[in-house]
């Protein structure tokens, strides 16, 4: 995940070559690449379970003609509906039906790129986040009690306390891995998914118990409807699902952008995350700079739980409001490359694999487990970039090694995967 | 050789975390679980009688059901389990470690209190051999994903994807096992399932130095997408052919299965759990006795000094995981050919992760990880079995507690848990 080809040591090539070879051995080359070969896989699935394709194989060496025309049924079948699912139906009447899709994707997208961004601060900090899961719990909880539990109060102001409560929820969860971490060095990843198992439990026992967040003669673990005055409302009209949340998660990601780059906490964090020894002997407060950004990260996954309970299920919520995301943001994360825009074009890829999913499932009857297959898929090559350049036959970023070069890059690179 | 290497495997904050001999924690915890175990007396007392059944129809001879007072009894375990917290903090007040046997008999104690009043005034028998018995299956792929986790940790490697090997063996075991009609083969299956999980955990952490957390999360979401797919594609317009298993019978062990108490529940199982106890003394012995587990322990803690001295690092850390996928696969058939006859959609539910816990809990060490695997097992049943004689304690926090012990363990309280040096270093060869 070296940047690029060290220009000034290959003087014979001339600047064109340079520059494709800059392009080839590019990150991102190597990101595209991965969600290639992923959907690739994804399709020799979906080619050998599907029927038409098993019944003309029986014949395969008699007309390999209907095999082929199979194969290209199903696997075009199932990407074509994953696509009006996602981004734009073509057999819709009316444009805003049409494009009703793209803004599907967007709300799916929400959550996804908000937790996404709560693991890419932990990353960065050299944290590994997996308790977004139970993080996401308790913030719908804690966003949920406030959404029905206080009433009287006005529109906005509901809202933003719901918010906070969600928020707040989430990063008190994520602070207790946190501090942890600092005060014992408890590693973060076992705490985190301890936590996720006695978050589930914990906001299950408030589901089931009335009077905590049971709705009242309810039969069944889920909380009552959010308040009207508690919801976020919607973006493009009353029509379409999408709301208020998207332009909260595009907030954030200014906002981790500005922390990480711009602000001397988010300089504290990258600092502890490269290398936590350098940062103590340049004066850093380790542990302080650990539990930070893990409440900073659980905050952001709060946000997605809120923006779930608040915006998408706002007619009551059970015990899976947290719908995998938890995990889904990891994935996103390590596609984004724990970067803010990163996060932000990985999350909205996902958005688009989720929604357009469940049309497949329904029109093509591909299951949507696919989805999860081609998701972990991906950031399998991302996460191996020799892989995929050797699949491709990509050329090696600074393939012409100096002596003592390999090694510091190989340091490097080690370091980048580790973070 | 790169200097990251070399210096990671000592955790930054080591030197702070130094403790003294003597530690007070072990006493203060004791301490504080007993006055925890007080107020839950004072605030929720239970009158009535506590009945215990000790005995099945075939044991040598019946042992009558054990009726007590469930407040006497349980204020009784209270004050054993005050004086071994009081004799903890004399041994720590006089320099001396305290024994293993006075927090062992302070947990049996508190045990058997919460037991008596749970149970009490209820007019069922709280099944002793139900609830050891129930445990003892419950934690079968506890156990032996807590092997599988030991093998491959002990070698270096961070195995997340406990979860995805029990996972892949669970849904190989049942379709080899459908179409042969016979466990045997199933559960052969499923070693191989497992330890190709390893393979492509090894191919990316290994030789591709990929880190190796990420890599076993987004094993276990492979293995999930990729079990579910299949399941509703291939299994579920088949289940007569492809997810109908025959399990594995129970086969009781003459004389030793009658008797009482123990006889059901370590001498009436079938071949897998009796395995299981081979397993686990087989992992010990080949882990510190055999000139493998030298080389697996030293590419785990230095695979620079490991390969100084002539081991390949590369090899012995491929062949512990391969191992590791085998025990951890074989623990997987556990469920489609022991417990169930058919494989269900994401039917590990989370084991992978409390065998994950078991492994930190029983600090990387075979026998003490699967005694882990046993007391997570019989946390889980010990709920089912409370809510069956109808206990005041919703059944939520009994099933959290594996989860909050395993807190405390890597936090420290339950004494230090250290994982080998060289856990999660991808090892590059200068």
């Amino acid at each position: 995940m070296t940047a690029g080809p060290d220009t000034e040591h290959e003087p014979t090539q001339d600047r064109w070559a340079t520059a494709l070879q800059e392009i080839a051995s590019a990150r991102w080359t190597v990101a595209v690449g991965a969600v290639v070969l992923a959907v690739l896989v994804g399709s020799v699935m979906i080619a050998f379970t599907d029927e038409g394709v098993q019944e003309a194989s029986v014949y395969f060496f008699s007309r390999p003609s209907d095999t082929f025309a199979a194969l290209g049924d199903a696997i075009g079948g199932a990407y074509s509906a994953l696509f009006r699912g996602s981004v734009y139906n073509n057999r819709a009447e009316t444009f805003a039906q049409a494009i009703r899709p793209l803004t599907e994707t967007l709300n799916y997208a929400t959550p996804l790129i908000a937790a996404g961004l709560g693991v890419a601060v932990a990353f960065r900090a050299g944290l590994f986040n997996i308790g977004g899961q139970g993080q996401m719990l308790l913030a719908a909880a804690a966003a949920g009690w406030v959404g029905f539990g206080v009433k009287g109060l006005p529109f906005p102001l509901h809202l933003l306390l719901a918010l906070v409560a969600g928020i707040a929820a989430g990063a008190v969860w994520a602070g207790i891995a946190g501090l942890l971490k600092a005060r014992t060095g408890a590693h973060e990843v076992i705490v985190t998914i301890m936590l996720n198992y006695v978050g589930f439990y914990l906001v299950f026992y408030m589901l089931s118990t009335p009077g905590l967040l049971r709705a009242p003669g309810s039969a069944n673990p889920k909380t009552p409807p959010t308040a009207e005055s508690a919801q976020l409302p919607h973006l493009v009209g009353e029509r379409f699902t999408l709301h208020w949340g998207f332009v909260l998660a595009l907030l954030a990601v200014v906002g981790v952008w500005w922390l990480l780059n711009r602000s001397s906490l988010g300089f504290q964090f990258r600092a502890v995350g490269q290398n936590p020894r350098a940062a103590r002997v340049a004066g850093i407060d380790v542990p302080r700079a650990t539990t930070i950004a893990m409440l900073f990260a659980g905050g952001l996954v709060g946000l997605a739980g809120a923006s779930q309970v608040l915006g998408s299920v706002t007619n009551g919520f059970s015990s899976d409001i947290d719908a995998g995301i938890g995990f889904d943001a990891i994935t996103v994360a390590l596609l984004g490359g724990s970067g803010p825009w990163g996060v932000l074009a990985a999350g909205i890829l996902f958005g688009a694999f989720k929604a357009g999913g469940s049309t497949m499932q329904v029109s093509e009857g591909v299951p949507d487990e696919i989805v999860l297959v081609v998701q972990s898929l991906i950031v399998l090559f991302i996460a191996a970039p020799p892989l995929v350049r050797a699949i491709f036959r990509l050329p090696h970023p600074g393939t012409r090694k100096r002596p003592g070069a390999g090694d510091r890059r190989r340091a490097a690179k080690k370091k980048e995967v580790t973070a | 050789m790169t200097a990251a290497t070399v210096e990671a495997p000592k955790a930054p904050e080591a030197e702070n975390r130094r403790i003294a001999p003597v530690s007070w924690k072990s006493a203060v915890t004791l301490g504080v679980v007993t006055a925890l175990f007080a107020v839950l007396l004072l605030v929720a007392p239970h009158a009535g009688d506590a009945r215990f059944a000790l005995s099945t129809s075939g044991d040598f001879f019946i042992i009558p059901v054990i009726v007590v007072p469930a407040m006497g009894t349980a204020w009784g375990c209270l004050v054993l389990a005050a004086l071994a917290a009081v004799g903890a903090g004399l041994f720590t007040a006089r320099g001396l470690r305290t024994p293993a046997w006075v927090p062992g008999v302070a947990a049996f104690a508190i045990l058997l209190g919460f037991l008596s009043w749970a149970a009490a005034g209820s007019p069922r028998d709280l099944s002793i051999v139900g609830l050891l018995s129930g445990a003892v299956l419950l934690s079968v792929p506890l156990v032996y994903g807590a092997l599988g986790g030991v093998l491959s940790e002990r070698a270096g490697i961070v195995n997340i994807a406990i979860e995805g090997q029990l996972l892949a063996g669970a849904f190989t075991a049942a379709i080899v096992g459908s179409l042969t009609d016979s466990p045997y083969a199933g559960a052969l299956a499923a070693v191989l399932a497992g330890m190709l999980v390893s393979l492509v955990l090894g191919l990316f952490t290994i030789t591709y130095h990929v880190n190796q957390v990420i890599v076993g999360v987004v094993l276990n979401v492979l293995v999930i997408g990729l079990t579910s797919f299949l399941y509703s594609q291939v299994l579920v317009p088949d289940a007569a052919t492809l997810n109908t298993t025959t399990r594995f019978p129970r086969v009781g062990i003459p004389l030793l299965e009658n008797i009482p108490v123990i006889g059901p529940v370590l001498f009436d199982q079938t071949i897998i759990v009796y395995l299981m106890f081979v397993a686990v003394g087989l992992v010990w012995f080949a882990l510190f006795r055999t000139r493998w587990g030298l080389r697996v322990r030293a590419v785990g803690e230095h695979p620079l000094a490991a390969d100084t001295v002539g081991i390949d690092v590369v090899r012995t850390r491929y062949n512990a995981l391969l191992w590791a996928g085998a025990v951890a696969g074989l623990g997987g058939a556990f469920y489609t050919v022991v417990s169930l006859s058919q494989f269900n959609r994401e039917m590990t539910a989370g084991a992978g992760f409390i065998a994950l816990a078991a492994v930190i809990f029983g600090k990387w060490h075979p026998v003490r990880a699967a005694l882990a695997g046993l007391l997570f097992g019989f946390a889980s049943n010990l709920q089912s079995v409370l809510s069956v004689v109808g206990s005041p304690v919703p059944s939520q926090f009994m099933l959290m507690v594996p989860y909050v012990v395993t807190i405390l363990a890597v936090a420290g309280l339950v004494g230090r848990s250290r994982p080998p040096a060289a856990e999660g270093i991808p090892y590059v060869k200068g």
